[in-house]
């Protein structure tokens, strides 16, 4: 055995720390590509085994990856240079909400719906809203700065973190931020660790913001016949003096593929679908409904439909939460992307990754949250075909680049990862990749933390194939 | 073929890949939430079945990960990609079967067990004997038949306690095999007995028959109906658990019947998938798949029939512990439920986590015993919660499981566990027609 792992059982229950085969493979993956086998897999259930875990890992150049439920989609948690997965998903939850600061004091391992959860039971609301927030862990989710649909109105993970409690790679403990929500005091180091995809140590606890839980929602889903016209749609109602909370778009392969999959009644000849949610008082809401309605119209929607019922709205939001498993069903393997374009360019994005499913002959269908210029094209496609995934390797290059040139940016809400890292400097230039280089040399001397994520190695590339 | 090829078929690597790993799977896994680890989950264990495959792994390490899963199957109602794990978990079960190296006692001892002791309603029967007679008589006598299979550390003499009371001999041999109502008939069912349920809750066959004739239904018990092979395909023996089907399917085919009705959550759940025993387009495979057509749990059966008045209120507080197998595999989630809403006079309380399973699941309680009994724990903690003075189940494993957890909690003053078919009786049920 050794050396190093004896040291961490000294502290450490035997049973957190785990070194068979079987477990070692069982956190070589996350919920996108690549395996990598560990040495250990450490369990750490307070902060004091985090100390230890790093304290230990930064005496013998052990890399550490920190990792929640392994629900990331860029490679955030992947052990891509052996050592230690540091599990924080066994933690004993911790949600303290301060109703009366309208704040919340989590441990990393709280799950993020709970959090909203614990929240609303007191009229309250934890805004972020990531897809997988049943299952994901609010410290992946401040690890990857996650979003989600909410995200056109509220923001994302960072705009709701106060402050944070962080281990830093050589095992000592660091206070950010505070409980308040103004806050200017020094550098903002808070939003520097959020989103740092555990590249700078580990949280251990963090204070949340929360605002009060909307009254009244109203969804309206509209139709349309020309993928330009929805977009045009979109930047028409923001424009307009209304922010709506969500505005998810689905285009016409999504919506056969949900009809093919299970059928909830979508149009299958319209060529793309708008749903928005707006949330606030039930007066502003009808006659905010009217308005957006109108404008949809105005645009060119060849239909708007309004539920009447909360079971007809919780419809149409069940029918976009088939869109993954619907997709699912044309190939086995999504690459899921999320390139975020300024939103007039929304359209322009929309003819440029029609053209490279052209080029490269293959599957792409575009969903995701496009009220804030957040697409989700997935690229569909069979892990097994080595030759296919050549090309879906090609084309996932280019819908960064096209991204990139377009004003947008790698990641809306994933994070960079292993999957993105390559592409790093051309969004951010040289000297912004050298600064955040310097950032981390310094915070983390022994290069402990997370190594292989956001920074490419020389000669880096996206690699789909696993052979 | 090459050996890792015959291994990727039969270990169903093909269907690994449907698998995106997204980890919605994670909070409905119990043996996740109790053992804490992706080696125990959904996600884990197909990974593992992925890495066996390639050669990244051994049969060995797949062993104890498999081994622990419950099979309660709550990992497929919240796939959002239908990976069919059921068909995965048999195929890693079958797998570790043939690599498994037996001592030549073990070997015979599981062939008792899986060849003679389930397939037998006459060894079932036996069982139920000896449960009767070691009530009366205060011997050890079951204790010592059933620690004959040395299955691993059995810890019988805990369930021991927990069983019902059984009938005697007599009236076991002298049940009819064919039962009519008292009025016009509205439908012909047969009753699947199943072994478990007849050999250690014989009342409860009794009672299934009863509301069954009651509801206007016409009942025959075929003669040649053998155990439903539930628990050979979850203990890797595919052949055996075929054989078997192949009988039940023989043995209800000479009857003309709308329904082939069980009680017991588990069977009804291997009697549903039957077709996926053989290969589609052989004679065997559309037999199985008419007979599954017409497999039934009992509560859909009198919910559909609608025939029942109960007339004698039932004045306690239950709660519902559904059976894994029926809300899972069968998908039967709503019958039993408005079955209880019917019964006047009783309350209802829902469990926070009804979908968990208790952990009996088959024979797991038996060679997985503190595995079981933790999730036993979590299960025990909910119902404490709701306080009930009755948990109402539908399946023979989950009533003597939570018979089991009601005595380790030392409720059994205030709690009992039972069949919901025995408390649809208690109401006094009386034809709507008659």
């Amino acid at each position: 055995m050794e050396e190093w792992i004896e040291e961490l059982k000294d502290i450490l229950p035997e049973k957190q720390v785990m070194t068979e085969l079987s477990d070692r493979h069982s956190y070589s993956f996350d919920a996108s590509f690549g395996e990598y086998l560990p040495e250990a897999v450490v369990q750490v259930k307070n902060k004091q085994q985090v100390i230890h875990v790093l304290k230990v890992a930064n005496q013998f150049r052990i890399p550490v990856y920190p990792r929640g439920q392994g629900t990331c989609l860029s490679g955030g948690p992947l052990p891509v240079q052996g050592g230690i997965v540091l599990d924080i998903s066994q933690w004993p939850p911790l949600i303290d909400v301060h109703a009366d600061d309208l704040t919340v004091i989590v441990s990393p391992s709280a799950l993020t719906a709970d959090i909203n959860n614990a929240a609303e039971e007191h009229g309250l609301m934890y805004a972020p809203d990531p897809s997988s927030a049943h299952v994901a862990t609010i410290g992946g989710n401040l690890a990857e700065n996650s979003g989600g649909p909410r995200g056109l109105k509220y923001g994302v993970t960072k705009d709701f973190v106060l402050g944070l409690e962080v281990v830093t790679p050589e095992g000592e403990v660091m206070k950010t931020g505070g409980q308040t929500i103004k806050n200017v005091t020094g550098f903002d180091l808070t939003k520097l660790i959020v989103g740092s995809e555990g590249a700078l140590g580990v949280i251990t606890e963090a204070t949340l913001k929360l605002v009060p839980k909307p009254p009244a929602v109203q969804t309206i889903l509209a139709v349309f016949d020309d993928v330009r016209k929805a977009g045009q749609a979109i930047s028409k109602t923001l424009t307009s003096g209304i922010l709506p909370s969500k505005m998810e778009f689905m285009d016409q392969a999504c919506i056969q593929a949900v009809e093919n999959f299970k059928p909830a009644g979508l149009p299958v000849h319209a060529k793309a679908l708008v749903i928005i949610e707006l949330d606030g008082h039930p007066e502003t809401l009808a006659i905010e409904k009217k308005l957006v309605q109108e404008i949809m119209e105005k645009i060119g929607a060849t239909e708007t439909v309004i539920p009447q019922t909360a079971e007809e709205a919780n419809g149409i939001w069940q029918a976009r939460k088939q869109v993954s498993p619907a997709i699912a069903q044309i190939k086995p393997t999504k690459v899921s992307e999320d390139a975020t374009v300024p939103r007039s360019k929304i359209p322009d994005m929309m003819d440029r990754l029609q053209k490279i499913k052209e080029k490269y002959n293959v599957e792409v269908v575009v969903f995701g949250h496009a009220g804030d210029g957040n697409l989700h094209p997935n690229v569909l496609c069979d892990k097994r075909d080595q030759e296919e995934m050549g090309r879906v390797e090609k084309a996932v290059e280019e819908i960064f680049e096209a991204a990139i040139e377009l004003g947008g940016t790698l990641s809306g809400e994933h994070g960079i990862g292993t999957m993105k890292a390559p592409f790093l400097e051309s969004e951010l230039g040289p000297v912004g990749v050298d600064m955040m280089r310097r950032i981390k040399n310094s915070w983390d001397p022994n290069g402990i933390m997370n190594p292989g994520k956001i920074f490419a190695e020389k000669g880096q590339r996206l690699v789909l194939r696993s052979e | 073929m090459s050996n890792l090829e015959a291994l990727q078929t039969k270990i169903q690597y093909e269907k690994t890949f449907d698998c995106v790993q997204c980890g919605y799977c994670l909070p409905a896994c119990p043996t996740y939430e109790t053992m804490e680890r992706e080696t125990h989950s959904p996600r884990g264990r197909i990974n593992l079945v992925k890495m066996v495959a390639e050669g990244k792994a051994s049969i060995d390490d797949l062993k104890d990960p498999i081994e622990k899963c419950l099979g309660c199957m709550a990992c497929t109602t919240v796939c959002p990609t239908n990976v069919q794990y059921g068909a995965i978990l048999e195929g890693a079960k079958e797998v570790i079967e043939e690599n498994e190296v037996k001592s030549p006692s073990q070997e015979k001892v599981e062939q008792f067990i899986f060849n003679t002791f389930f397939p037998s309603s006459n060894w079932m029967g036996a069982l139920s004997n000896a449960a009767w007679f070691y009530k009366k008589s205060g011997t050890q006598r079951l204790a010592r038949i059933t620690s004959a299979s040395r299955m691993a550390p059995l810890n019988l003499d805990k369930f021991e306690r927990v069983l019902p009371e059984v009938p005697s001999p007599v009236e076991r041999l002298t049940r009819k095999r064919h039962v009519l109502p008292d009025y016009k008939l509205t439908t012909k069912v047969a009753f699947f007995t199943g072994c478990v349920m007849d050999g250690m809750f014989f009342k409860t066959n009794a009672n299934t028959i009863e509301l069954l004739r009651r509801s206007g239904a016409e009942v025959v018990l075929p003669k040649d109906q053998t155990c439903c092979g539930a628990l050979h395909a979850h203990s890797g023996k595919g052949t055996s658990a075929k054989e078997l089907a192949k009988r039940n399917i023989e043995a209800f085919d000479i009857e003309d019947v709308d329904y082939i009705v069980n009680n017991a959550g588990g069977c009804g759940a291997k009697m549903i998938e039957y077709e996926k025993l053989f290969e589609e387009g052989t004679s065997w495979y559309e037999r199985a798949k008419e007979f599954t057509s017409k497999v039934r749990d009992i509560s859909e059966v009198l919910v559909e029939l609608n025939a029942l008045d109960f007339t004698t209120p039932v004045n306690r507080m239950v709660t519902y512990q559904p059976s894994c197998h029926m809300s899972n595999v069968q998908r039967v989630t709503e019958p039993p439920r408005i079955l209880l809403e019917s019964i006047p006079g009783l309350g209802i309380k829902e469990l926070k986590q009804p979908d968990f399973c208790c952990g009996s699941a088959g024979i797991y309680n038996i060679v997985n015993y503190e595995d079981s009994m933790e999730i036993l724990d979590v299960k025990m903690q909910d119902v404490l919660g709701v306080n009930p003075e009755a948990v109402v189940t539908t399946n023979p494993g989950c009533l003597i499981q939570m018979k089991l957890g009601i005595e380790r909690e030392q409720l059994e003053d205030q709690v009992e566990a039972m069949h919901l078919v025995d408390l649809l009786m208690e109401a006094k049920p009386v034809s709507k027609r008659g």
